[in-house]
């Protein structure tokens, strides 16, 4: 769950972490009033969870308590490439003297968290990473030794840092990787980290990326991810509800599978025979009839959908009890799109007669319930 | 599980102490289960919550090898887990796995086992169903399976492509390998890698599913998620044709892509 700036910096404040002063406004006037308490000039952010944020106008300056009302009212109208702006972020304009990077992510292979940092920050810390090497400074974490304030101290000095800056940004480290646990996020990073002119460090952006899998240990952000306040739409928040995995794409044939690789791999089979994804949906293992309905139902609530392919290869996934879901959805939700299905595994020839008696086709290969579906959405026949 | 000829021979669950399930006797805890049966090996079903508890009871009580058929564990649990699992010298299969299985030898896992035929392709993968997909292409081509991995669906898992390539390299029933792998993270470039430098003395034949996938999206699986440019399955499917492994464009393809090489 990926957190809003603001939300990361009020973590970052509690914990003691330096951000520029600032305050979070809904609407034009509450923005007056965050000015008001600060000195110009201003940042106004628009709060969404997108990339390129800056670069899609979402960044703006003003230098007075009535520039900054109009500009936050400008955002708030405004969406960022595609998003609503519902909140903007309005902060004290810093004094920079050097950007740098302090982040906290994943190495998969070692299994293990890492400290990124660098002295070059405000920029993609990837590119760095991969044109200009060794400008980046790693530090594996070892979970039986953890991460200890020498080691944040170290990595200060190792970023060109000497006298009272040595600790003070050491600090700051540190208490980015205790954030880091205590949120158990998947990424926590500062960029960029801003040395001022006047030698004092501040978080000047974050961004904090939460385990979904964690979660259920964080319940006051996973009820703003059920409230709908999280970078999911409406339907994506549903299907999490409902322990289905849905993301929605741009193209028109949708689709239902059992098993995320399996459905990955079915839009991209569709995908070769030229045709174009709707979404992604896994339903999982097991599902019983009513789970399958509703996958059905949020497919279709995409009204681009042109055909639908269903594609189910069955362990403990019984196929009669997914033919009971598709009629099931038929009656109660309509279904008045073409219908794909591909069956295959436990209980298959239940889930066969099932649907041919209700007058649906079944395949069994998957290749050819693919090719048979993008044929249908480019021609829309039956 | 039994039925396939797995030796179970306890089973763990705190509070059902003393019942039978199967005929199989059940402890309240792992360390009563050990003292009586000793038991190498451990399947774990416990709900993602509690199942880091559970890997490391295992752990803690002697289990070597650990399959963790458990999926939404969170990251950091899964880290402490295979910390201590190195520390305790045992193998951890998963989490977010179907398991392994040996066909018409051994299972320890959730797959339909008449997907499954005894031959020499060793199968090691990310996936759960794509992975019988395959499997049943494989049998259908009468190329039976030495033993197939499932490394998981997570981001931290206890076994990577590169383990499963060196212990099916040192199997003498495997004489080809099938790879199948997905997008996010860096596990099947690291392989190509390994392919490459070591001079991989077996054919690999691999399947990326994700290709269709948008950047910044999970696509179900909490590993599966391209993160700015690093990733994607063009990453990986270049990476792995480059060290000379085949690389299928469909599911089914990987039968007729290890049948050539086999007959050659």
């Amino acid at each position: 769950m990926k957190l809003f700036e603001y939300e990361a910096k009020n973590i970052l404040t509690k914990y003691g972490v330096p951000v520029p002063q600032g305050g979070l406004a809904s609407d034009p006037h509450q923005s007056r009033e965050v000015a008001a308490r600060l000195k110009m000039p201003v940042a106004v952010k628009a709060q969404v969870l997108v990339a390129g944020r800056g670069k899609a106008g979402g960044i703006l300056f003003a230098s007075s308590v009535e520039e900054t009302e109009r500009t936050a009212e400008k955002l708030l109208n405004m969406q960022i490439k595609g998003i609503p702006v519902k909140n903007v972020w309005v902060e004290e304009k810093i004094q920079v003297k050097r950007e740098l990077y302090f982040g906290l992510t994943i190495d998969r292979f070692r299994q293990q968290y890492v400290a990124i940092a660098s002295g070059v920050g405000g920029m993609d810390i990837e590119e760095v990473a991969s044109k200009t090497p060794e400008r980046v400074i790693a530090t594996p974490i070892n979970p039986d030794f953890g991460f200890h304030p020498f080691q944040a101290r170290q990595i200060a000095k190792r970023m060109g840092y000497s006298g009272t800056q040595i600790s003070e940004l050491g600090r700051i480290i540190e208490k980015l990787y205790l954030v880091g646990m205590d949120y158990d996020t998947e990424l926590i990073e500062m960029n960029p980290l801003v040395e001022t002119s006047d030698g004092k460090f501040l978080a000047a952006d974050a961004r904090m990326i939460i385990d979904d899998n964690a979660l259920f240990r964080h319940q006051e952000y996973r009820k703003k991810l059920l409230e709908g306040e999280s970078e999911l739409s409406p339907q994506e928040v549903e299907a999490v509800k409902n322990d289905l995995a849905y993301v929605k794409l741009e193209g028109n044939i949708g689709v239902i599978g059992n098993g995320a690789g399996l459905v990955m791999a079915t839009l991209d089979t569709i995908q070769y025979y030229g045709g174009k994804p709707a979404n992604f949906l896994d339903v999982g293992g097991g599902a019983p009839s009513e789970k399958t309905a509703l996958a059905l139902k949020i497919v279709l609530s995409d009204a681009k959908v042109r055909v639908l392919f269903i594609n189910i290869l069955g362990g403990i996934t019984r196929c009669d009890e997914v033919a009971k879901g598709i009629l099931e959805a038929k009656e109660k939700v309509g279904v008045t799109k073409p219908l794909v299905i591909r069956l295959m595994g436990t209980n298959e020839e239940e889930g066969k007669r099932i649907l041919t008696e209700a007058g649906i086709d079944v395949l069994e290969s998957m290749e050819e319930a693919a090719q048979r579906t993008v044929e249908i959405s480019k021609t829309g026949g039956a | 599980m039994l039925e396939y000829g797995t030796k179970i021979v306890a089973g763990v669950t705190p509070g059902k102490g003393g019942t039978r399930v199967e005929d199989v006797a059940v402890y309240d805890a792992g360390e009563e289960a050990q003292e009586k049966h000793h038991a190498d090996a451990s399947i774990i079903f416990v709900p993602a919550p509690f199942a880091a508890d559970a890997a490391l009871e295992a752990l803690e009580n002697g289990i070597k090898t650990l399959v963790i058929i458990t999926e939404h564990i969170p990251i950091k649990d899964a880290i402490n887990v295979m910390a201590y699992a190195k520390q305790a010298n045992a193998t951890v299969i998963g989490p977010n796995t179907p398991g392994i299985i040996s066909p018409e030898a051994c299972k320890l896992g959730i797959m339909p086992s008449h997907i499954f035929k005894s031959g020499s392709v060793g199968m090691v993968s990310r996936s759960g169903t794509l992975t019988y997909e395959i499997a049943a292409g494989l049998t259908r081509k009468r190329l039976g399976q030495s033993t197939c991995l499932g490394l998981g669906g997570d981001p931290i898992t206890g076994l990577n492509f590169i383990d499963a390539l060196k212990m099916f390299e040192t199997d003498s029933q495997t004489k080809a390998v099938v790879l199948i792998g997905e997008i996010g993270g860096n596990l099947e470039e690291l392989a190509a890698k390994y392919i490459s430098e070591e001079a991989y003395p077996k054919p690999v034949v691999a399947f990326i599913a994700g290709r269709s996938a948008p950047p910044g999206k999970r696509m179900g699986h909490a590993g599966a998620i391209v993160m700015g440019k690093a990733g994607t399955a063009e990453n990986k499917i270049d990476a792995l044709r480059n060290a000379g492994v085949k690389v299928a464009e469909k599911p089914s393809d990987v039968a007729e892509l290890l049948a050539k090489l086999i007959t050659a």
